[in-house]
């Protein structure tokens, strides 16, 4: 294959990229663009429930979106923009010229987007599937789920699903193994610490959602039985390795979001993370008893009542360190000097309505309670509130924080502050009222209500706070647009920020870092600089780590090589995807391109290209 | 390392100590399913004997008895998880009495 | 070409331990659904009237032989010794294929007598079970021969020990999951 050279920027080049800055940008333009389009699904689901018996959307085209937009935000929204930033900052926060496996990464890259376009291709086809993103049985068996619509949303969940475990591999090696010299443990930053729990969770999470999966397929296509309870098998099953998946799914979502934060608060508050070795511990803990908490989703189901006491005591158990690390935040500002520029307002933000969240959750931890809550709008405003308040507001935290590295320019203050305070209007005013109309009883899912149920104004307001968020995308895509076209130059470390990420320039050379720093404590850049009242004891005046990299490596540095692999393994497993709709060739001959992929990846130099 | 021939290579013979006694185990454990007296006590039976089948393999042929510690954890971490979730899935489904 | 990793552990061998942690849940959920279901199957055949305890501790056997083999073929490349290199790897993949071929045997002696893929729940876990673990297998196949056809061009040598150990690794969890399934599906039948 021929080498690209990695300073090109034409479009082979960006097929071929191992750069884990290039592959982080790619993710978090197909991310957004999945964002943008759930969001648009979302949009035309408030339309239809804005008054009572409304006939905008028919019932099956409702299922069908409803579907189509809770799985796009969790699989094709959350996790790969979770994963862009992933890309951009672990390497370059732990002093790492890449990741341990380049080609990996580009490889996990590209089958999240065939996976993402696979679903996709069901809409103008006409057969989205109408499951619900967790696809219960037997609703979506053969029998009651014919038509094709299931199949895509199994087979592409297959295929994304390989790209999240291959990633999750990645970065647990990357950050085990290619930490700067001095970078021990305990002086990760907590981005990177929550980017290691996270990856174990993909890792230890995604293989029972896979192998449910398969059940699934072999159930719809070869008529095996597993969820069959003619055959005396329990369609339950699913619902457990759904949630034994979907759990710590959720996790997987909000912990990098919590770790973008805890960066970004310190660096707003000019005071380092009060009590950082709590809020890492409670990040492992969360990781640990969230595989002991799945059966919360499944109260209602019958279960009995010591399974349902368990999983009940367990999940409000969880509930404890996921608010420890509130009160670290809390305490971080509490005497700071605050700048409340935009990443800051959204951390605030994050703070604030993430814990409006946790509390509806810590309300259905009680299963009599949850017999209440469970399929009502209580829950969708419980998940939207920790879903957007947490995970949606981190990562555009991350974004406003991290966008000067990345791009080199600087964002509009004023428009980044428009589109927090709307955005933040929007998620109250949308997801508010749903706490009452879910508890006055409107059902999930359903796709209109009755007249005189009291539930008129409260999906009025609703779906007006939704048409505040579309409106919330206004100034940030303006000031995209404005940056690209005239922003302000933004220096090695615009936020005076600590660690190692702003010690080159914006944005990092291909190699990220001239010169690998020793590392000696944790935020190295903040001394001797940092205020005296906020220096710990011992600390000495004079890090070993240069506030700026060198211009140019004193010494060659060898970088990856560019490869067409990784892109030719992500085919032939899309034909296989594609085969898996009902060609048992084409599943062949994807197998057999993925074989060859595999075997010219395998015997590929990964390096000695290019020296720079 | 060094220039031994097979046989006296000191990881060799532990190689093949480690072989004859899964050799022996996996009759065992043949040997004590045909025996009738032993019906009653014969899940906890296999399932040490499995046990020790499995730790003999990770210990030796994998090395994670030399390779140190950060690789038991990788290791541990995961057949834990995997271990509670399958008797936490069996007893929800009533596969333990009761 | 990698410099010293912060664990000391290379990044390959660290991958591929990482990845058997992520099988352990891969094979966890399959052999708690197969257990789950366990006593539960409604039509003929059974377990019982199928399952050939002698058979099976024959290529049971086999298998566990193969992990020997494959641990010798390490030791052998580690000190360079290509001629017993080559011996072990092939016989390691050699034992494999007739596990394989057991396996093979036995889903088309069980299919003739009546227990086609969809027949039951015990069909449908049994198979599918005992498949993902032979797919493993095969996967393991595959690599030990590119690495014997390596080793036959004279391209595995000493340096190569690595690619050999992770590959053993890997050789060796699938044994692990044979060591369980063959406990818990004939054993236990
Ligand atoms: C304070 C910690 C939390 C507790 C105690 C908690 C508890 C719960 C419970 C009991 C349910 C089931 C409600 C029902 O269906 O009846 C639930 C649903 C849900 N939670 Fe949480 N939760 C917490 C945090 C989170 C976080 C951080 C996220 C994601 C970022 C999240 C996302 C979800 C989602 C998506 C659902 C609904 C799933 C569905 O049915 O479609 N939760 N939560
Ligand atoms: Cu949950």
């Amino acid at each position: 294959m021929a080498m690209t050279d990695a300073h090109s920027t034409g479009i082979g080049s960006w097929l071929t990229t191992v750069d884990h800055k290039r592959i982080a940008i790619m993710y978090f333009v197909v991310g957004f663009a999945f964002l943008l389009i759930a969001g648009v699904e979302g949009q035309l689901i408030r339309l239809q429930l804005a008054a009572p018996e409304r006939s905008f959307l028919d019932p099956d085209l409702y299922n069908q979106l409803f579907t189509m937009h809770g799985t796009t935000m969790v699989f094709f929204a959350g996790m790969p923009l979770v994963v862009a930033f992933f890309n951009f900052v672990v390497p370059l926060q732990i002093g790492a010229r890449d990741v341990a496996f380049p080609r990996l990464n580009a490889f996990s890259f590209w089958v999240f987007l065939f996976g993402g376009l696979f679903l996709y291709a069901s809409v103008p086809l006409r057969v989205m599937p109408d499951g619900g993103w967790f696809a219960y049985m037997p609703l979506t068996n053969a029998e009651y789920s014919p038509g094709p619509g299931i199949d895509f949303y199994v087979l592409s969940l297959l295929i994304s699903g390989v790209g999240s475990i291959a990633g999750g591999l990645n970065f647990l090696v990357t950050i085990l193994n290619m930490r700067a010299p001095g970078m021990t443990f305990m002086r990760m930053p907590l981005f990177t610490w929550m980017a290691l729990i996270v990856s174990a969770l993909i890792l230890l999470a995604f293989p029972p959602f896979t192998v449910g999966l398969i059940f699934m397929l072999f159930d719809r296509r070869f008529g095996t039985h597993f969820f069959d309870a003619a055959a005396g098998a329990d369609p339950v099953l699913w619902q457990h390795l759904f949630w034994v998946f979907g759990h710590p799914e959720v996790y997987i979502l909000i912990l990098p979001a919590f770790g973008i934060v805890s960066d970004v608060i310190p660096t707003f508050s000019r005071k380092i993370l009060f009590g950082y070795p709590v809020v890492v511990f409670s990040g492992v803990l969360i990781a640990f008893l969230g595989f002991g908490v799945w059966v919360h989703h499944m109260f209602s189901v019958g279960l009995g009542p010591v399974v349902n006491a368990v999983f009940g005591g367990a999940t409000m158990l969880i509930a404890i360190p996921t608010g420890i690390k509130i009160f670290n935040w809390i305490a971080t500002m509490w005497g700071g000097r605050l700048r409340f520029r935009t990443a800051m307002l959204f951390a605030v933000g994050l703070v604030a309505t993430f814990t409006i969240g946790g509390l509806s959750g810590v309300m259905h931890s009680s299963p009599p309670a949850d017999l209440q809550q469970t399929d009502t709008y209580f829950v969708v405003a419980h998940f939207h509130y920790v879903l957007i308040g947490g995970t949606v507001f981190g990562l555009f935290c991350g974004f406003y924080y991290w966008f000067p590295k990345a791009t080199g320019r600087m964002l509009h203050e004023g428009l980044g502050k428009a589109h927090f305070w709307l955005s933040f209007i929007a998620l109250n005013v949308t997801f508010f009222p749903m706490h009452f109309s879910g508890l006055l009883g409107m059902p999930r899912r359903t796709y209109t209500y009755a007249e005189g149920l009291g539930l008129d104004v409260f999906n009025l307001i609703s779906t007006a706070g939704a048409f505040i968020f579309t409106l919330s995308f206004v100034p940030l895509v303006w000031n995209l647009w404005r940056a690209w076209r005239r922003g302000e130059a933004a220096g090695h470390n615009p936020w005076d920020a600590s660690t190692l990420e702003w010690t080159m320039a914006s944005p990092p050379p291909h190699y990220n870092f001239a010169e690998i720093p020793a590392v000696d404590r944790r935020d190295p850049l903040w001394h001797p600089y940092i205020e005296p009242e906020s220096r710990r004891e011992g600390d000495e005046p004079g890090g070993v780590v240069p506030r700026q990299q060198p211009e140019e490596p004193p010494e060659p540095v060898v970088m990856p090589n560019p490869s067409y692999w990784p892109l030719v393994l992500a085919v032939g497993m899309l034909l296989m995807t594609i085969g898996g709709l009902g060609s048992l060739g084409l599943t062949l001959f994807g197998l057999l391109v993925t074989a060859v992929g595999l075997f010219a990846w395998a015997f590929e130099p990964p390096f000695g290209g290019g020296v720079h | 390392m060094s220039r031994h021939s097979a046989e006296s290579h000191p990881s060799t013979r532990l190689y093949i100590a480690v072989a004859v006694i899964l050799a022996a185990l996996t009759a065992l454990e043949v040997m004590v399913f045909y025996i009738e007296a032993l019906a009653p006590v014969l899940i906890p039976i296999l399932l040490v004997m499995m046990a020790a089948k499995f730790a003999l393999v990770a210990m030796f042929f994998m090395h994670l008895k030399s390779d140190g510690p950060v690789l038991t954890a990788i290791f541990a971490w995961g057949v834990f998880i995997a271990t509670a979730i399958v008797v936490g899935l069996m007893a929800i489904f009533g596969k333990f009495g009761a | 070409m990698e410099g010293p990793t912060s664990t000391g552990i290379p990044n390959r061998k660290l991958a591929m331990w990482s990845f058997i942690g992520s099988e352990c849940m891969l094979f966890g959920t399959l052999i708690a659904t197969y257990m789950i279901y366990r006593g539960r199957n409604l039509v003929p055949p059974y377990p019982h009237d199928l399952l050939n305890i002698p058979f099976i501790t024959v290529t049971t056997f086999v298998l566990l032989m193969s992990s020997l083999m494959m641990v010798l073929a390490l030791a052998a490349v580690q000190r360079n010794d290509l001629r017993a290199t080559k011996l072990w790897l092939g016989m390691t993949a050699l034992f494999g294929l007739i596990f394989l071929g057991g396996q093979y045997y036995e889903f088309n002696h069980f299919v003739h007598e009546g227990l086609p893929l969809s027949r039951n729940l015990f069909s449908s876990t049994f198979f599918v079970l005992t498949g993902t673990h032979g797919a493993h297998v095969a996967g393991g196949v595959i690599w030990l021969s590119t690495l014997l056809v390596r080793a036959v061009q004279g391209k595995l040598d000493a340096r190569h020990a690595e690619t050999v150990e992770i590959a053993g690794l890997y050789w060796h969890f699938v044994d692990v999951v044979w060591i369980i399934l063959f406990t818990l599906i004939y054993l236990l039948v």
